[in-house]
Parts: C-alpha cells; structure tokens; sequence
C-alpha cells in the first residue's frame, strides 16, 4: 500500500509542478488543483499509515491520528476556496487582457521571428 | 475566566467580528459608506488600543499564554503574546489608521467591499504575529493571502489584473509548498506546536532529523516568498506598483510577516539549542541577504516610477533585516526589529506620496519626467523630503539609527565587512536615486502651465500621510525607549526555554 501511495503522490506532485510550467491560464489552475489533491495525500499521510484504525477511541483496536485527518479537512476547505478565487481571476483576466496567457499575451515564439525575417528578406 | 484573561485573542477578534459586522444592514449597501468608514475608524483605533493594552502588560510582566478553546499545550492552538508579536501587532494597528484614513479620501467608494477586506487583511496579519502554532499559522497566511488577492484587484484595471494573476498562482504554489513542509514537520517530530517542536528535535533519531531539516528548507522558501527574499522577489515591484495606494501601504508590512516568520520559526526550532540542525539556514540566509540588496539596490537606481522605486526599497529593507537576522545575536535580532518598523512605516509612507504626487501630474504620474508643476508643491515637497531622508537613512530620521544600531551589531571582522559595505553603498545610491526622482518630480517643469485645474488633496490624505510620516520623527526622539523595547522582544525570542517553561511541556517528559 505505501508504494501505490507514494507512486500516487509523487505522480499528482510531478503533473501539477509540470501543468504549473506552462503559459495558459487553464493547465495552470488545473496543475494548482493537482498540486493541491497531492499535497492533502501527502498530509494525510503524515500520521503514518494504517489499515482498519480508527480516529476515535475505543471503537477498534487499533488507532490512526486523528490529527493529520484535521489538518487535511482544513487544506482541502482551503484549497478549495483557493482553486475558486484563481478561476474565476483567470476568466477575468481573459476578458480583461485579451488573452488567456499568465503573463496577458503571446510570448515571443523565436523559431516564428526567424521564419518572419527571412520570408521579409526573400520578398 | 475574566475579560482581561481572554486579552491575546482580540487583536484577531476585533477585525473579524468587525468585518463580518461591516457586510450586515447597518453597514452593507453602496450608499452607506459613511457609517461603514466611521466603523472602520473605530475598529482600528481599538486594535490599536488593544495591542498597546498587550505590549504593556507583557512589558510589565510576564509573556501571555492563550490556549484556545482551553485546550492545552501541546494539543490545542496556542496564542503565545510576547514582546516581539505585541509590539507587531501595534505596528499593524498603527498603520492600519494611516491606510483606513488616507482611503476615505476616495479608494474606499470604489467597491463596497473595501472596509471589510482591510479588517480581513489585519486579521490575517495579526494572527500570524500571535500564532505560536504551525498550522494555525499556516490558516491566518491563507486569510491575509485571500484578503490581499481581492484588495490587490479592488476597482480593477488591466495592469492590477495581470499582476494579480502572477501573484495568485506565485503564491498558491507557495501554501502547497507550506503544506509539504508542515506534513513533513508532523512526520517527523509528531507536533506542530514552535515551542513543542523546538523542545523535541534535539532527541530526534537520524532519519526523523533528517525530515526536520528538510521541512525547515521547506518553509524558508515559503517564508522567503512572502518575504520577497532573493531569488523570490520578482512578483514584489510589479505587485505592489499594480496595488493602489492604501492597499500598497498596507501591503508593506506584509513581507514583514515573512520576516517574522523567519525570526520566529529559525530562532526558536532551530535556534542554538536544535543540535545538529542548528542555524542550518544562517550559511543560506546570508549571501542571500547581500544579494536581496544589490538586487534591491539596483532596482532602486533603475525604476523609472516613484511607486516602482518605492517597491525595490521593500527588497532592500527585507535584505537588510535578513542581515540583522543572519548576525544571530539578540542585539542584532533589536536592532532589525527597529529597522523593521521604520522600514514598514517608511515605505507606506511613500507608496501613499506616490499616489498624491502622481494625481497632480495628469499623465505622467509617478513617473520620473518632466511634467506640468505640483499644485500643492510645499506640502507634497516636504512630506517627500522626509520620506526620503527616512528610508535613505539620513539623520536626524528613523532610518539613520536603524541603520547604525544594526552595524553596530556586527562583531567580527569578516561580518563587519560585509554588512558596512551592503547597508553604506545601498544608502548611497538610495541617496542618489531620491535626489534624482525629487529633483524630477519637484523642479523640473514644462513651462509654466496654469496647474489650477489640478485636482486639489484631500484632507484625508493629508492626514493618513502625516500620520505616517509622524512616526520618523518620533522613532527617532523616542529612540532610546524604541530601542530597549525592541531589545527586549529579542532577548524574549531568544530565550527559547522559557517559552517552553511557560507552555508547561517539560513536565510531560
């Protein structure tokens, strides 16, 4: 179970970081919401983890912290209102820039500059 | 329990009820600003009283314990009230007036929502000043960061939208980067109470130290993203030009909760006493100290708006108190803490200055070019001169002793070298710099145009700014007293056993 948890996390922590990288608003807030799902598995999974334990006391035999099942609630309360804010900013942002880049516009694809230049300079 | 016992938690109560009260009948609706801003006044004149009422009584006697909801340390949230989060939390209070008042000149009827979203924003700020528990810390960031998003695009415009956008995702990344760190911290030491986690990583085994240590890595970044520390610092000029005014001066003392956080987290858990993780991070923190003040530095010279050059002296302030922090000595941690509220004070100053000096120059603004007269020159020339000499560091102002107390705090010859030569060239290219801009900005005019249709300031402005400005002066004439009790908030957060003592951990071992 601890290696199918980690591989979970460790693949949700690399698809958010990469979505995060990249120019659009959408892939962004999608790779924040992955970064977001990985980073409560990974607090979940701060009590150490355990099968068939209960957070509360007598009703079984053995017992998980209750503690990281808390902070999680939290996170994800949190988060969520988080992911909120971000995408109705970015539908904004659409609508007030122009375009749906982070930074408000196109970047400057190099490769079309040269390939530009040179149709300019064979005219 | 009487009134005075549950004392610590109103500077966190006072905004939020206060803020929930502002979106209710009396105060709700966009016709009723007048009553909301006489609310607003009332409420951060209590903070303020509050806090002073707190650092008194901590000055006085002994450091405030509050355990919400009355459960223990180390189970419940602590509230942990010492000289160091008192006198922060007057520092907020104290600003929050200058801000609340220069925005009835007109910033607040630009939605409705404005008052309440400042209260929010105290809330946020205070509460992380007087947190001594990691994940409530980690709360109170997440209200102050969603307080700052919508303020950062209150009435909106394209410029304050893309800034936003950076400044939302830059700093969503960065609570996920808490997170990590916090389940990183509770795997490894089973606490996230400071004084609890300090007490415990001494006896932690190899693996678990290990952990520890990658979890404070962890939260330097977060910090060093709020603080806006080098390599961290780019979102800070453009955000804070993009802000308008009010909101960029109450923005300021937001690095200086990073700041804090700094002082608290890697002074009291992995201060002198945390074994083999001891001051891991000084080896880090100081090239990045020194590079946070070029970078700042050269920002300074190079801005070409007073609201942008005003954004690099935040990254230099936060350089220079890093310094403070990397001294490592609680003469130094006394001295930074000074510097730190002259710096907070200094820099709204001027973001507010901007703003004035900008609306009487039609299109050029802020930015440093020849343009039609000032219509109130005297005024608006002298609360610059002020400002200037204040975060330039010239006597007779504030910034001047800051600045002295903290190279005095440098010991060895190899620390001396580096901090007299950071804080004496950064002081003169500011020097330069301010005399440039003010030079632009005041003498240099197109012609003698008729500046009469300019519009005039408001009173309001006027006194937010002169509120502010107040606090120059005065820090230096009270700068004995200023200084003994910084001095004594940095032998309390120095003195990580008795903070244990008082939490009534070691019993339990």
């Amino acid at each position: 179970m601890e290696l199918l948890y980690v591989i979970c996390v460790g693949v949700l922590t690399f698809s958010g970081i990469f979505l995060c990288l990249r120019g659009r608003t959408f892939p962004v807030v999608v790779g924040l919401t992955m970064l977001g799902y990985a980073v409560n598995m990974f607090l979940f999974s701060s009590g150490r983890l355990n099968l068939e334990g209960a957070a509360i006391l007598g009703m079984a035999e053995q017992y998980a912290d209750p503690l990281p099942q808390a902070l999680v609630l939290t996170a994800i309360v949190i988060g969520f209102a988080m992911i909120a804010f971000v995408v109705i900013l970015s539908m904004r942002a659409r609508a007030d820039l122009g375009s749906d880049f982070v930074d408000g516009r196109e970047p400057v694809d190099a490769r079309k500059l040269v390939e530009r230049n040179s149709r300019g300079q064979a005219e | 329990m009487n009134f005075l016992d549950h004392m610590p938690i109103w500077p966190i109560l006072i905004p939020m009820i206060g803020g929930l009260l502002m979106l209710l009948p009396p105060f709700a609706g966009i016709e009723r600003y007048q009553s909301r801003r006489y609310f607003a006044a009332i409420l951060v004149v209590l903070q303020l009283v509050c806090g002073m009422f707190l650092l008194n009584s901590v000055i006085s006697s002994e450091n405030l314990l509050y355990a919400v909801g009355n459960w223990q340390p180390p189970f419940g949230i602590i509230l942990y009230v010492d000289p160091l989060a008192a006198l922060l939390v007057c520092l907020t209070s104290f600003l929050g007036i200058g801000v609340v008042l220069y925005s009835f000149s007109g910033e607040d009827r630009a939605g409705r929502y404005y008052h309440p979203l400042i209260q929010f924003q105290i809330l946020g700020i205070n509460g992380a000043f007087l947190t001594n528990d990691l994940f409530n810390l980690f709360v109170f960031f997440e209200v102050l960061l969603i307080a700052s998003y919508s303020l950062l695009i209150h009435a909106g415009a394209k410029q304050k939208t893309e800034a936003a956008v950076h400044y939302v995702i830059l700093n969503l990344i960065g609570s996920s980067i808490f997170l990590f760190a916090l389940g990183t911290m509770y795997g490894a030491v089973g606490s996230l109470n400071i004084a609890d986690i300090a007490m415990k990583l001494p006896s932690l085994s190899d693996s678990d130290t290990l952990l520890a240590n990658i979890a404070g890595a962890l939260l330097l970044v977060v910090f060093g993203l709020k603080s806006a520390m080098l390599p961290l610092h780019f979102w800070l000029p453009k955000t804070y030009s993009a802000a308008s005014a009010p909101i960029a001066a109450l923005f300021a003392i937001m690095t200086k909760v990073g700041i804090y956080c700094i002082f608290r987290v890697y002074t009291i858990i992995y201060g002198e006493f945390a074994g083999s993780l001891s001051d891991f991070v000084i080896p880090i923190i100081w090239p990045l100290a020194l590079a946070s003040i070029v970078a700042g530095t050269v920002g300074v010279i190079v801005s070409p708006t007073l609201r942008g050059m005003t954004g690099n002296l935040v990254v230099v302030s936060v350089g220079t108190l890093l310094l403070g922090f990397a001294l490592r000595t609680p003469e130094a941690s006394g001295a930074a803490f000074y510097y730190l509220i002259h710096s907070t004070l200094a820099s709204a100053a001027l973001f507010l200055l901007a703003e004035m000096i900008g609306q009487q120059r039609g299109k050029a603004l802020d930015r440093f070019v020849i343009s039609r007269k000032l219509k109130n020159q005297t005024f608006l020339g002298f609360c610059f001169f002020v400002a200037a000499m204040m975060a330039a560091g010239l006597p007779p102002f504030s910034g001047f002793l800051g600045k002295l107390v903290i190279l005095q705090s440098a010991v060895t010859t190899q620390e001396k070298i580096w901090v007299y030569s950071a804080l004496l060239i950064s002081s003169l290219v500011t020097i330069i710099a301010f005399s440039r801009a003010g030079t632009t900005l005041f003498w240099r005019h197109a012609g003698n145009k008729d500046v009469s249709d300019s519009p005039d300031l408001t009173s309001w402005q006027k006194v937010g700014v002169l509120i502010l400005l107040a606090a120059g002066p005065l820090l230096a004439l009270g700068g004995e007293h200023m200084l003994a009790l910084t001095g004594v908030a940095a032998n309390e957060l120095h003195n990580v056993n008795a903070l244990i003592e008082l939490m009534g951990l070691r019993g339990e071992q």
